[in-house]
């Protein structure tokens, strides 16, 4: 039976309630926004970029809290970062969220505590919400992306 | 501040309303899924507006209807079609006098709500609805009630005007009755609300639209489960609802039209048994009820629904209405003294549905914790959109109850709650 505690895990609860780089970014050069029609999850993410570098990255929305502090970790984990390694990082974290693949938990350092999401699988689309919003900024898509 | 002190309630001594001879514990009985183990507890199930359950006598009536009587009506004279025929036209006379219609023929059998407004949209509409003419509608629609009349003003260049609700979701009657002008050519308006749960003045509504020659469509899929309704006695053109919201089948609904504007309109979809005649040249249309009802209909269904309207006369819609209600005092007592807890949906009028938002917590997370304790409720904007966005909130958590629940469940729903809290303490 799944745990609500391996969902609710305390880093992502505290991610919720106090997200990290929760802002918009004057300098931003590219940003998207993201939808969720199911529950009305909504979020933008600005991106700072040095060439194919993310120099800096902010967000801000509305949100349950897997959906918010998947924004607020992924903003820490994707700086610095190239844009290919942006979308290695996401590309595992949904082999682990859709629970596809276990293997590379390792790699995803502290964003391997939303690993008791695969056990919630209508919730998949709240811890990938920002990182589907992340890519299509990186694309510089100017449409809204749902889940849907 | 703790919203829920701003919370009107009613009643503060919440004491049962309900007669002695209203056995709830012989109603559930009649729902095998109501012995489901969710989680490892009992099913609580807290999502009757957005479909209920059904008895053994509506699944049973399904069975039987393919076990023994399934074949295509209206067409063959061998034993089998006339049997079906008759429980087909049985049925639609159950449902006559289930809403009070004046004929059976009244009763056009669609695949729901959704499918009845459709219909009223796109022939009643098409025909009545011009460039520069204005569609009222209400602030508490569900996208059902909006949408097919958005789509038929852009065809039109017409207008959808929109009446508003005031703080407690109460509809304001006197701005309501402004927006009927000269070039309103159509209300469409709920009897209840599905996420609110206001139960509308639906009889004044009318009266101020036929005052000035506006025919009136009514949403009625969460008001048929819940109250007992009279079509003529509301004197409404048009009322439509569903099947499997009021412990039917699904796929299976009902459009009621008065006979002289039905006979007016122009027929919805073309194809068998709403014909009397074709030729390459020209057709001519079948007579009331059939001229809309196109195609093989959905039997079983009606039979299903037939075996709903026995199962609800047979617990009477009167004390199902009050045990309800009771319920829905007792659970916004209960619930809405919880800290953080703010209601959504306050009307003095309303009918089993309790919304609610928590502080700090949105409503998916809550959904989620509930389900883990087998408690089932809607978490969403429950196609309301623009009701959510009335209230300013992404979406709600809505409890709604039907004849099958108990002060345990909302009890448990409290619990639920509670649990909640300890978790995003």
């Amino acid at each position: 039976m799944p745990e609500l505690r391996d969902l609710y895990q305390e880093v992502i609860l505290e991610h919720s309630k106090a997200p990290r780089n929760y802002k918009a970014l004057a300098g931003a050069n590219y940003k998207a926004e993201g939808y969720n029609p199911l529950c009305g999850d909504r979020f933008t993410v600005y991106l700072e970029m040095d060439g194919d570098k993310i120099r800096e990255i902010g967000f801000q929305g509305a949100g349950c809290a897997i959906s918010k502090a998947s924004a607020s970790m992924m903003t820490q984990s994707v700086k610095g970062k190239t844009k290919a390694e942006a979308e290695h990082i996401f590309h595992r974290f949904h082999e682990l969220v859709t629970g596809r693949s276990h293997e590379h938990e390792a790699e995803l350092g502290k964003l391997a505590v939303f690993s008791g999401v695969s056990e919630f699988p209508v919730r998949v689309k709240c811890a990938t919400l920002a990182w589907h919003t992340l890519e299509a900024a990186l694309e510089g898509k100017q449409e809204k992306v749902s889940t849907e | 501040m703790s919203a829920a002190a701003a919370v009107p309630i009613r009643e503060r001594v919440v004491k049962p309303l309900v007669d002695a001879q209203f056995d709830v514990e012989k109603i559930r009985v009649d729902f095998p899924i109501l012995r489901t183990k969710v989680h490892g507890h009992p099913l609580v199930y807290l999502d009757n507006a957005a479909t209920s359950q059904k008895p053994q006598a509506v699944i049973d009536a399904l069975v039987r209807y393919y076990e023994g009587e399934n074949a295509n009506i209206h067409r063959g004279v061998h034993y089998l079609s006339q049997i079906a025929t008759e429980a087909f036209e049985q049925a639609r006379e159950m449902v006559r006098a289930f809403v009070n219609a004046a004929h059976a023929s009244e009763i056009i059998f669609t695949r729901g709500t959704t499918e009845a407004i459709n219909l009223v949209a796109q022939t009643y509409g098409r025909v009545h609805v011009g460039a520069g003419d204005e569609v009222l509608i209400t602030a508490m629609e569900h996208h059902s009630n909006i949408v097919p009349w958005q789509m038929l003003c852009e065809e039109k260049g017409a207008k959808l005007r929109v009446a508003p609700m005031n703080d407690a979701g109460e509809l304001l009657l006197e701005e309501f009755e402004k927006l009927l002008g000269p070039r309103t050519k159509v209300v469409a308006v709920s009897h209840v609300s599905n996420a609110l749960g206001t139960i509308n003045p639906l009889k004044q509504m009318i009266a101020l639209a036929h005052a000035k020659g506006i025919p009136v469509v009514v949403d009625g899929a969460q008001a048929v489960p819940h109250l007992a309704v009279d079509v003529q006695g509301l004197d409404a053109d048009f009322y439509a609802f569903s099947g499997h919201k009021m412990y039917g089948p699904t796929g299976i609904g009902v459009l009621y039209g008065k006979r002289a504007l039905l006979e007016a309109m122009p027929p919805y979809q073309g194809g068998g048994d709403m014909i009397s005649s074709v030729t390459f040249e020209k057709t001519i249309y079948n007579k009331l009820p059939h001229k809309f009802e196109a195609g093989t209909p959905d039997m079983a269904g009606v039979a299903g629904l037939k075996a709903a309207i026995e199962h609800m006369n047979g617990i009477g819609i009167g004390k199902i209405a009050a045990h309800e209600h009771d319920l829905l005092v007792y659970a916004t007592e209960v619930v809405g003294s919880l800290p953080g807890v703010r209601l959504i949906g306050t009307a003095r009028e309303k009918a089993s549905v309790l919304s609610f938002v928590l502080d700090e917590v949105h409503p998916h997370d809550i959904g989620t914790i509930l389900d883990q304790e087998g408690i089932a409720v809607r978490t969403g904007h429950h196609c309301a959109q623009p009701v959510m966005e009335r209230f300013g909130i992404p979406a709600t958590v809505r409890a709604s109850f039907a004849a099958y629940n108990t002060r345990a469940e909302v009890d448990a729903l409290v619990r639920g709650i509670r649990k909640v809290h300890e978790v995003f303490a």
